[in-house]
C-alpha cells in the first residue's frame, strides 16, 4: 500500500515500531478538523501501514483501552484532540509507559491489573445476591468518598504518569490504590479491614510521594493522590487503634 | 522510547523536586555545620576566626541560600503533612504558592538581618 498524496495541511507523526527495542517511524497524515489522536493512528493503520498494532474499542472514553504516550504525556487517545496536543503539527506516539510492550503502540496491561489483585482491590460481598439492595444515603461521608473515586475506566494513564511505579516496581500504583479506597469506604463490603491491610505495606499507599502526576493526567478527572492520602490516614489511624 | 518527560510537567512535581533537592543539599551541609560546632569545643580562637570569616558578604549570601533551602524544605514538608493528614483540598496551587512565598520571605528576612 503506498502512502496517499495529500494536498491539504499535514501532520508529521512519529510512531513507535517494535517492542522494547525498536524505533520511531514517521508518517504524514492529513490534518482534519476535530481529529483525535486515535483517528490519526487509525489512519496510519488503515491507509499507510496495516502492520501497525494498537488497541482501542469504544472510541468514546468508556473502555479505557486506547491510552498511549502522546508527545511525552500519557493520554486516552480517543478523546484527545490533535489540535490540543500538537500545536506545531507534530505528534510522537509511544506505548504507555511503565508497562512491557507487546508490539508497536500496544502495551501489555497484565502487570497493571496484577496490581489490582495484589491490592485486594475487588468487592467482597457481605450479603447474597438475592438480598434487598443496601440503602446508603448519598450524603453519607463514606459514600461520598467512594463516589469521588469510583468512575475509573482502568486506562492505565495514571500508572504511566507515576514515577514511583517506575522507581519501585512492586508499588501497587495509583489505580489499584484508588480502587482500594472505594472499597475501604464501601459499607456493603464484607472485610474492609482486609482491604486496608492489603495496601498498608511497603509497596502500598505509604510509598506514594504525593506528586499528583496521576491526578494531573487521569482523563476521568479522578484524584488518586487524594484517595491514597485517605488510605494513609485510615491505615495510620487503624494502626494506632490496634486494628491493623 | 525516550522523549520529553511531560508527565512531570506540573506544579506538584516541581514541588517534589524542590523538596528532594533542598533535602539533599541540607544533608550535605550538615557535616559542615557539625564541624563548626566541633570548633567550639576545640577552643574559642578557632571558632572566632571562623565566625569572622562568616562576616564576609559572599558567605552571608550563601547563608541566605541556606536559609532559603531550610525554609523551602520546611514549607514543603508542612504542605505534604497537610496533604496526607488533613482532608483533601483542591487548592493545591494555593498551598504551593504559600510554601514558595514563605520560603522567599524567610530568606529575604535573613538577608536583611545580615546586611
Ligand atoms: S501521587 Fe502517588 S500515585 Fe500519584 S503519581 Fe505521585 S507517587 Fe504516583
Ligand atoms: S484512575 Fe484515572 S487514569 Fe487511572 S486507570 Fe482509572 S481512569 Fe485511568
Ligand atoms: S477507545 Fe475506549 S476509552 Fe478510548
Amino acid at each position: 500500500m503506498s502512502e496517499p498524496r495529500a494536498n491539504g495541511p499535514e501532520l508529521s507523526v512519529e510512531v513507535w515500531r517494535g517492542r522494547a527495542e525498536g524505533r520511531f517511524q514517521t508518517y504524514r497524515v492529513p490534518l482534519r478538523p476535530s481529529q483525535t489522536v486515535l483517528d490519526v493512528v487509525t489512519y496510519v493503520q488503515r491507509r499507510i501501514d496495516p502492520t501497525l498494532s494498537y488497541r482501542f474499542a469504544c472510541r468514546v472514553g468508556m473502555c479505557g483501552s486506547c491510552a498511549m504516550m502522546v508527545n511525552g504525556a500519557p493520554r486516552w487517545t480517543c478523546r484527545t484532540h490533535v489540535a490540543r496536543v500538537a500545536k506545531d503539527r507534530r505528534l510522537r506516539l509511544a506505548p504507555l509507559r511503565n508497562l512491557p510492550v507487546i508490539k508497536d503502540l500496544a502495551a501489555d496491561m497484565t502487570p497493571f491489573f496484577d496490581k489490582w489483585r495484589e491490592a485486594e482491590a475487588r468487592f467482597l460481598p457481605s450479603s447474597p445476591r438475592a438480598a434487598a439492595t443496601a440503602r446508603i444515603p448519598p450524603a453519607d461521608p463514606e459514600r461520598a468518598a467512594a463516589d469521588a473515586a469510583i468512575e475509573c475506566i482502568g486506562c492505565g494513564v495514571c500508572h504511566a504518569a507515576c514515577d514511583v511505579v517506575a522507581w519501585q516496581p512492586d508499588y501497587l500504583g495509583p489505580a489499584a490504590l484508588n480502587r482500594a479506597w472505594t472499597l475501604v469506604n464501601d459499607a456493603r463490603d464484607a472485610d474492609r479491614r482486609a482491604h486496608l491491610a492489603a495496601v498498608a505495606g511497603d509497596a502500598g499507599c505509604h510509598a506514594c510521594h504525593s506528586h499528583q502526576s496521576c491526578a494531573t493526567f487521569c482523563p476521568k478527572g479522578l484524584n488518586p493522590t487524594a484517595s491514597i492520602a485517605g488510605l494513609k490516614r485510615a491505615s495510620a489511624l487503624a494502626l494506632l487503634a490496634g486494628r491493623l | 522510547m525516550s522523549g520529553p518527560a511531560r508527565w512531570r510537567n506540573h506544579p506538584g512535581y516541581g514541588a517534589f523536586v524542590v523538596h528532594r533537592v533542598s533535602g539533599l543539599l541540607l544533608a550535605l551541609f550538615l557535616p559542615a555545620h557539625l564541624y563548626v560546632l566541633g570548633l567550639a569545643i576545640e577552643g574559642e580562637a578557632a571558632l572566632d576566626s571562623f565566625l569572622r570569616w562568616t562576616e564576609a558578604a559572599p558567605v552571608k549570601l550563601a547563608e541566605a541560600g541556606l536559609a532559603l533551602l531550610l525554609a523551602a524544605h520546611l514549607a514543603g514538608g508542612l504542605r505534604l503533612l497537610a496533604i496526607e493528614f488533613l482532608p483533601w483540598t483542591d487548592r493545591q496551587k494555593t498551598l504551593l504558592a504559600l510554601a514558595g512565598g514563605f520560603s522567599a520571605f524567610a530568606a529575604l528576612l535573613f538577608l536583611l538581618n545580615a546586611l
